[in-house]
């Protein structure tokens, strides 16, 4: 580097133009590295600020809903959390054929313990054997089944026994959100936590007295 | 980048007074006039240049539209009817936008399969394609989040889908999803956040990209239907001979492609905006409701062959794994095929099969992602079809590493068909 005339910045004995390459790389190397991990903490409240915000945290309270009107065989939607919920008051012949599915299901026990509360791990999965308290939702890709109630041979299944068909690809789950092995959802769809009030309330979000 | 040595100088002195201190037009014009094109462009080289009109289209219309747009979750919808009722010509900007989406995707596939036809992902523009492939990427997540704006029935569960498609992801996937979303589903969140990265983040991504690719393309030099290099017969002025200015000779051909594409376009705008429901879904006329799926749920017709092969695999992680691959391996094409032709004109009649059955079975699966039909056949065949798209990759790297591929022989010079 003897030919550089910035040179004369430092002082000119020979020893000076010696470059230590050693040092030099242990150097930059440390200067990157405590750069990069400024950039690493810089880039924290940018990526954070994606996370659900308080007021959609806020937006989850529980919901009450009335069943009363709920006629025998009949599914209605409420919505929680923007999330919609089936409520199906299911038939004698609906809860009767369940058991009889078990070998054509994916997890015909419930044995996946995020998809229920612990108290809705049975037969039907749900407090009450007729009532079925369900998050509408496909656990393939999240779209809302639609509700085949009737005990009749249909185009996507001809020994349908009732349940859910989802119309986005064709996943299939019984009466009580149990999924069909051979179609792209992996898992049941969803129980929610919640508890009756009276013979004819529900409240959704909040699990019953005692219950995990 | 810097101009040649011998630089040339505007006679202009004002001109000449601004080369000096910035060489702007001295490198307009070595990326224009001075840069030599192969002669035998035939029909198949108008789609670059025509994908960079759609994307001026786009950026200028896309302007106009964030003026009058409102990106809430509760006036989305009702702004877009706004546009297409009361602002002034906004109908026709929209319309503009609209087309001039599923018309990118168009000249884009057109492009990509030129690439295909005469090897010009090859050796020495394995890079190009890899940059062009980036581009095509970024194109899809700016289209994808675009096609959420107008918070229509289809935006909403299209985003609730594509969305979830990432919690596939192990461990995470749940929280990702979650993350993207900014709520439990999409929400006003979603909306206002694929809204700010539409019109700023990756348009400026797609910008960047485009410039890196023209760069690559200025740096190697275009392909040409013959698949050989002009670089390696130079007259004794250093130009190649089989080479022509671009500036005026192609901007004047690419002009009448313009021309063609507009008259195209226009005819469009002008008589069938939804196309028959293919650009413009009609379920996207109805407002968003997270309570209620559309009986029938695809993306855009640009997205159904990959769609088609998600719906048709009977697993979430196997199916979301098979779509993600499917483009993955697009990436790798230039190192998948190893035959030292480029062009199809001399390649094995194989590689002419193949090809052509790749292009059918692109179509095929996205006329079946398209489709709302729930017969079980469609499955199978979609199945198979998967199986057919990605044999083609294996079949073309085995057909050319074992030297099965026959090939003609390949032409010193360009050649012509007057």
């Amino acid at each position: 580097m003897a030919h550089t005339s910035e040179g004369s910045l430092q002082s000119p004995s020979a020893d000076s133009t010696e470059v230590d390459h050693g040092r030099r790389r242990f150097l930059t190397l440390t200067t990157a590295v405590v750069g990069g991990a400024g950039v690493v903490a810089a880039a924290v409240p940018f990526i954070k600020s994606w996370e659900p915000s308080a007021r959609a945290l806020a937006a989850g309270a529980p919901v009450t809903i009335d069943i009363s009107k709920i006629e025998l065989g009949q599914m209605v939607r409420f919505a929680w959390r923007s999330l919609p919920i089936f409520v199906v008051n299911r038939t004698k012949e609906q809860l009767a054929d369940l058991p009889s599915l078990d070998p054509r299901l994916r997890d015909p026990e419930s044995k996946e313990t995020s998809q229920q509360p612990s108290y809705c791990q049975n037969t039907w999965r749900s407090i009450k054997p007729e009532w079925l308290v369900m998050i509408g939702i496909c656990t393939h890709l999240g779209c809302v089944p639609d509700y085949y109630g009737q005990i009749q041979p249909e185009p996507f299944d001809r020994h349908w026994k009732g349940g859910f068909f989802c119309p986005c690809h064709k996943s299939r789950y019984d009466v009580a959100g149990r999924v069909f092995q051979g179609v792209p959802a992996p898992l049941n769809m969803v129980i929610p936590p919640y508890h009756y009030i009276d013979d004819t309330h529900v409240r959704i979000g909040v699990n019953p007295k005692g219950a995990a | 980048m810097a101009a040649a040595p011998d630089a040339w100088k505007p006679s202009n002195k004002i001109l000449a007074w601004v080369e000096d201190r910035l060489p702007i037009l001295g490198f307009m014009r070595s990326h224009t006039a001075e840069y030599y094109a192969p002669k035998n462009f035939n029909f198949m080289y108008f789609f670059g240049s025509l994908a960079l009109l759609v994307l001026v289209n786009q950026i200028v219309t896309g302007i106009f539209l964030a003026m009058n747009f409102n990106p809430s979750a509760g006036h989305a919808f009702s702004s877009i009817q706004y546009i297409m009722r009361d602002v002034d010509w906004g109908w026709l900007i929209r319309y503009m936008h609209t087309t001039g989406a599923s018309l990118f995707f168009v000249v884009v596939y057109l492009h990509m399969f030129r690439a295909l036809m005469y090897g010009s992902h090859k050796q020495p523009r394995e890079l190009l394609w890899v940059i062009g492939m980036l581009i095509y990427l970024a194109l899809m997540a700016e289209a994808f989040m675009g096609y959420v704006l107008p918070w229509g029935q289809m935006s909403f569960w299209g985003a609730k889908v594509i969305i979830s498609l990432f919690g596939a992801v192990p461990v995470i996937g749940n929280k990702l999803v979650e993350w993207i979303m900014g709520d439990f589903l999409p929400a006003g969140a979603t909306l206002n956040r694929f809204f700010a990265l539409h019109v700023i983040a990756l348009p400026l991504v797609l910008l960047l990209l485009v410039v890196l690719h023209l760069g690559a393309l200025h740096t190697s030099g275009s392909n040409n239907p013959d698949g050989i290099e002009i670089k390696q017969h130079k007259g004794p002025d250093g130009k190649p001979l089989d080479g022509i200015p671009f500036h005026p000779y192609y901007t004047v051909k690419d002009l009448v492609g313009v021309g063609f594409f507009l008259l195209v376009a226009a005819f469009i705008i002008f008589y069938q905006p939804t196309f028959f429901g293919l650009f413009l879904e009609h379920d996207n006329y109805i407002p968003a409701n997270p309570l209620v799926t559309p009986a029938a749920i695809h993306p855009v017709w640009y997205f159904t062959p990959f769609y088609a092969m998600l719906r048709s695999i009977p697993s979430k992680g196997l199916g979301v794994l098979t779509l993600f691959s499917a483009i993955a391996v697009l990436f790798f094409l230039p190192w998948i095929d190893r035959s030292k032709v480029k062009s199809m004109r001399y390649r094995g009649t194989s590689y002419k099969v193949a090809l052509a059955v790749l292009a059918l079975t692109f179509i095929w699966l996205g006329k079946i992602g398209i489709g709302e039909s729930t017969w079980i056949g469609d499955t199978y065949i979609a199945r198979a079809l998967t199986g057919v798209y990605f044999a083609f990759f294996l079949f073309l790297w085995a057909y050319t590493y074992f030297g099965w591929e026959k090939t003609k022989p390949v032409p010193d010079r360009v050649t012509m068909h007057e």
